[in-house]
């Protein structure tokens, strides 16, 4: 089965052509960050990607107006990518509702684990830290797919994929049968993708994809293509 | 379920730290359950630290009020934030935690945890903003002394916030290894609550003093809040005391409590200063301490609940404050206890009691640029 490429972009007023050059290149999902101040769960190359977006005015409602216009050029599933804070102050439902409306797939919050606000549905992520308990509630609670969060850590290219991956790949099988399951943190090369696709059922990759968009959408073309060449091999 | 105070605090977190704070949960109801853990830290307090902490009367600074300070300014280490790292050392040490990480604005949480890690030979690591670092440069030079590792935080406002964030970010990294040693009532859950307990000991203390100094409660109990903790210590001891009116002081610039509005900051749901869409905004204080756009998840809730009310202090008053008790009582205050003094006589209330949570040493670079 053909394994699921996710590429991770930060909203701002080239996305919706970076969106549409990162599917031409092969991606089968496209994550959209709405950028937060304070993100805990990301490294370095996010974090600058969120300032700079912010400083350009990407907030809720420019990202969600962002978000309708991906969807005007891709058919891929949108998924938005956040925190907490943002959906406590624009009110928890409707978030959820307004970006089901300008054409979210779902959602991910970084800072929201499985078990907190159970009726937001959700794509849940995993850590290798993740115990046997927590893999099932997440397996349960999760909209479509787990996040397998392939490092101890935030968001981030380095290098080689996290030798922690195959234990909690496997352990997320066990834990969660049937569930997809797409590893993501810190999967920066072609070989990279390729290898964490061999353990799991799709990659998904942010930093690098996001440093590959500042070159502009053929850049980033041709490195989803590379990624998706790569992962089609596994 | 992680305890909440009414609609405040949670888990706010990445997944990755989830465990870890199960984990520290059950170590932490193992230790209060564990009579040992008690007697182990009340021998630190008494033969290290130098509790109990005196009252001290000052009427020379409120000569129209019977006004008492907590002087956890002679707490080893010159702050409140003492009892809390040692609590927490103790803590890491039954978890077999190696490793501690934390975060400082003012300095003075970072000097204690460097000292409970050089007293216990654990590691420790202490993330500061690098404009903190500039204007409490002697609180820097203590923790290399006492053998941390001082890690400068150079974005955003390069303040607290940012070096709290980034305490958090190397906990996710590290966690199997780590313990990290929050300096405040604040973060996920169970930190709001151990912060509190172990801080708890200047309002029993305080409580016990009072009354047999005047043989009766005071009318008002004031702390400064930057975080919270030295303050929910204070108000943690006459919170069932319905008649003693409890007050906290911000900055007037930093007043999550004042100002603010719900959000989610480090880790907890809590009232912070953020925009409409919760984009987290910049605080501005003199108090390196107070300068933070969050605040402890119970102090909300005792705000939303009229226990407690909280009043904001500007740069200028408590600057007032400092040289006042200064030359009035011979005794330095933090800048961040400064700001509770300078709302002391106004109060409605004859018997005031006070938490000098720190002593000024650390601010006199600060305070001497504003000159006399």
């Amino acid at each position: 089965m053909s394994k699921t490429l996710v590429i991770y972009l930060m909203s701002g007023q080239e996305t919706p052509a970076l969106a549409e050059a990162a599917v031409e290149g092969g991606a089968d999902i496209v994550e959209l960050g709405f950028p937060f101040s304070d993100p805990l769960a990301d490294g370095p190359v996010i974090r600058r990607a969120a300032e700079r977006a912010l400083a350009d005015g990407m907030r809720t409602h420019a990202c969600l107006e962002c978000l309708a216009a991906v969807r005007e050029r891709v058919g891929v599933p949108l998924i938005p990518m956040t925190y907490a804070s943002l959906l406590e102050a624009y009110g928890w439902e409707r978030f959820a509702d307004d970006a089901q409306a300008a054409g979210a797939t779902s959602l991910i919050v970084a800072d929201l684990p499985a078990g907190e606000r159970p009726d937001l549905h959700r794509v849940q992520l995993v850590a290798p830290t993740s115990t046997e308990e927590r893999l099932r509630l997440a397996g349960e609670q999760t909209d479509g797919w787990l996040y397998l969060v392939t490092v101890t850590g935030t968001t981030g290219t380095r290098e080689g994929v996290s030798s922690a991956l195959a234990g909690l790949a496997e352990r997320a099988r066990t834990a969660a049968p049937g569930v997809p399951l797409y590893a993501g943190f810190g999967i920066s090369s072609p070989p990279d993708a390729r290898a964490a696709a061999e353990l799991t059922d799709g990659v998904v990759v942010g930093s690098r994809a996001l440093e590959a968009a500042e070159r502009g959408p053929s850049a980033l073309r041709e490195f989803v293509r590379s990624l998706r060449e790569s992962i089609d091999r596994a | 379920m992680p305890e909440t105070y009414g609609t405040y605090g949670g888990r706010y977190v990445p997944e990755t730290l989830v465990p870890a704070l199960d984990e520290l949960s059950a170590a932490w109801d193992d230790a209060l359950a564990d009579g040992s853990f008690r007697a182990e830290l009340d021998a630190l307090a008494t033969s290290y630290a130098g509790r109990p902490t005196p009252l001290t009367r000052a009427e020379r600074f409120a000569p129209d009020k019977r006004l008492y300070l907590k002087r956890e300014d002679l707490l080893h280490t010159g702050a409140h934030k003492l009892n809390n790292a040692l609590g927490q050392a103790v803590l890491a040490r039954r978890l077999g935690k190696q490793r501690i990480v934390a975060e400082t604005g003012a300095g003075q949480h970072g000097v204690a945890s460097a000292t409970v890690c050089a007293r216990f030979g654990l590691e420790c690591v202490v993330y500061m903003g690098a404009e903190d670092m500039r204007r409490q440069r002697p609180n820097v030079e203590r923790m290399g002394l006492l053998g941390a590792d001082v890690r400068p935080v150079e974005f955003g406002t390069r303040t607290l916030k940012e070096a709290t964030s980034e305490a958090i970010r190397d906990w996710i990294t590290n966690v199997e290894t780590t313990h990290y040693l929050i300096g405040s009532c604040v973060g996920p859950a169970p930190y709001p609550s151990i912060v509190r307990e172990l801080q708890a000991v200047i309002g029993r203390e305080a409580r016990a003093q009072i009354l047999d100094a005047e043989g009766r409660l005071p009318d008002a109990v004031v702390a400064c809040v930057g975080g919270g903790s030295n303050a929910i210590g204070m108000f943690a001891g006459f919170l069932d005391d319905e008649k003693v009116e409890i007050v906290g002081v911000e900055a007037a610039g930093a007043a999550s409590l004042g100002t603010g509005r719900p959000g989610v900051l480090h880790g907890s749901r809590s009232s912070v200063l953020a925009d409409e869409d919760g984009q987290i905004a910049d605080a501005h204080s003199i108090s390196a301490g107070l300068d933070y756009p969050g605040v402890g998840p119970e102090h909300a809730h005792l705000r939303d609940t009229g226990r407690a009310r909280y009043v904001g202090t500007t740069d200028e008053e408590a600057l007032h404050a400092f040289r006042r008790l200064t030359r009035t009582e011979g005794i330095i205050p933090a800048l961040e206890p400064s700001h509770a003094l300078a709302r002391v006589n106004e109060l409605d209330a004859e018997l005031v009691l006070v938490c000098l949570s720190g002593r000024g040493d650390k601010d006199l670079a600060e305070v001497l640029a504003r000159g006399e």
